[in-house]
């Protein structure tokens, strides 16, 4: 009986050992590689639609950097380089990465693609928003109470969408609009299947679609529904943690050719439109 | 239905391919649970022997805290390891976050509460006569702790048990201070979070099943332990 309590111990003791051993060598590893770590804040949209999954493999044989994708809103990205705790961004919240850029927190900002916002909702339509400009289906939407799922979380999309509501001339504040606090993926099912509206990245759009039951484009094409990507480092002065040489890396290698060859054509084959466009 | 049953099979074939990844996700899941529980265990064992044997000035107060922590929400622990684990926190240098580590450091927290008070009621629960008893033949303090451990295994173990249960359905502060980086901090809650955020249930499915699979298994093992302790 002793014997099977101390064999137990040894072999949790032996677990934790070889585990810790493993751990720390696998982190010099990387430490001492060329390129070191470097954390990348990203939007969901990107992250969802697999594009990193291709991208980011291909920077770290190029360049030997470890990168650890953070998948978050585009606020929590901003916010996270606001902070020094990442060490590159990529979102699509343009006036607040300008907001940044203008205090110095971000540093080597670029356009690097873009893709659209659509209104999808129920194919049936219930509000009759279909084909209006976004400005006065969301008025519309307003008026009469419509269903409608905001990712409320402070992202790139929920900043556009407020945005639209101004712009509509109307707050959204009626009983039928709901906030889901939840990525464009979740938010987009809720949509579904509750029957409402809500405002969506084409991409994550395209990516979900065999997902989301009667669900349908209803607004696109409007000029202020552009959805523009920055890539940008955070500046190496807001931390000493900062990984500069791998961030500027990232940048470069965001906008050389081969990577925006790569973004033009990413999803063509699998939905038959691509689902993003370089600049 | 036909939605579950296309996960099991799925799940079936990642198993019996061995799917890389999945087979990465899994054997981190079971190294960072067992690892936090270890940990936990190590740490818990003893505090909740002094806890039931000692009487020291804030005891009660220690107590309170340790029962209210075994119903901290695992986000709460998440949020508070994450600020220590910042770059700019007061950890920052030890460069644990996203890392497999800050996931351990994270279920210690929350299964440490557990533990202590679990192991505190299975010490509290051993017979004060048999106390009296052992104290009486005058043993050394290795000797007494053995005698107490051995008397409150059957606590002991299910202590365990609840500890390792919590940490292996966690996910909140898994999330948030590992990051759920693939290849390094993807554990199979934070995977199967992921995939259904994309869209992928019978990915996130498969996973549920080898999941569940692994708490049985886990169960199993202990409670046969146990049980095998238990016949004279």
């Amino acid at each position: 009986m002793k014997k099977r309590w101390a064999s137990l111990i040894a072999t949790g003791a032996a677990l934790v050992l070889a585990s810790g051993c493993g751990n720390t060598s696998a982190g010099q590893e990387s430490g001492f590689d060329t390129g070191g770590e470097m954390i990348l804040a990203t939007t969901t949209s990107t992250y969802d639609t697999g594009l990193l999954d291709e991208l980011i493999p291909v920077f770290e044989e190029e360049t030997g950097v470890n990168v650890k994708i953070i998948a978050v809103g585009s606020g929590q990205a901003l916010a996270m380089g606001e902070e020094g705790e990442a060490d590159a961004l990529l979102a699509h919240a343009p006036e607040a990465e300008e907001e940044l850029e203008a205090d110095g927190k971000v540093i080597n900002r670029h356009r690097v693609m873009h893709n659209d916002f659509i209104v999808a909702g129920p194919d049936i339509d219930p509000a009759g928003i279909s084909g209006l400009p976004v400005e006065e289906a969301f008025a519309e939407l307003a008026n009469q109470n419509g269903l409608f799922f905001s990712r409320g979380d402070d992202s790139g999309t929920h900043k556009k969408e407020l945005d639209i509501w101004s712009f509509a001339g109307t707050e959204s504040v009626f009983d039928n609009y709901k906030e889901t606090g939840q990525g464009m993926g979740d938010t987009l099912r809720i949509a579904s299947e509750r029957e409402g509206y809500t405002l969506t990245d084409r991409g994550t759009y395209l990516f979900q679609k065999e997902n989301l039951d009667n669900l349908a484009v209803l607004n696109e094409g409007d000029e202020s529904l552009e959805n523009i990507y920055h890539v940008m480092q955070v500046s190496p002065d807001l931390s000493e943690k900062i990984n500069e040489e791998a961030a500027e890396a990232f940048v470069d290698f965001f906008l050389s050719e081969e990577t925006q060859s790569f973004i033009k054509t990413f999803g063509e084959e699998e939905w038959g439109q691509p689902l993003f466009f370089i600049n | 239905m036909e939605l579950i049953w296309s996960g099991l099979v799925e799940a079936f074939k990642m198993i019996i391919q061995l799917d890389n990844e999945v087979l990465q996700i899994t054997l981190l899941t079971l190294k960072v649970c067992f690892i936090s529980t270890f940990i936990s265990t190590l740490i818990g064992l003893p505090a909740g022997m002094v806890l039931a044997f000692k009487n020291f000035a804030g005891k009660q107060l220690l107590l309170l805290i340790v029962h209210a922590g075994m119903g901290l929400p695992p986000v709460v622990a998440g949020l508070w390891v994450t600020m220590f684990l910042w770059r700019s926190g007061p950890l920052g240098d030890l460069q644990w976050l996203f890392t497999p580590q800050a996931i351990v450091a994270a279920q210690v927290v929350v299964s440490l509460p557990i533990i202590i008070s679990l192991t505190y009621s299975a010490f509290k629960k051993i017979d004060y006569a048999l106390i009296l008893q052992i104290k009486s033949l005058g043993p050394t303090t290795v000797q007494k702790v053995y005698l107490y451990i051995k008397e409150a295994r059957f606590g002991i173990m299910a202590a365990i048990m609840a500890g390792l249960g919590r940490v292996l359905a966690e996910v909140g502060a898994a999330m948030m201070v590992g990051g759920n980086l693939r290849g390094e901090t993807r554990i199979l809650t934070t995977a199967m979070v992921m995939e259904v955020s994309r869209g992928n249930f019978h990915i996130a499915l498969a996973l549920s099943f080898i999941l569940m699979a692994i708490a049985l298994i886990i169960t199993f093992i202990l409670l046969h332990l146990q049980q095998r302790r238990f016949t004279p």
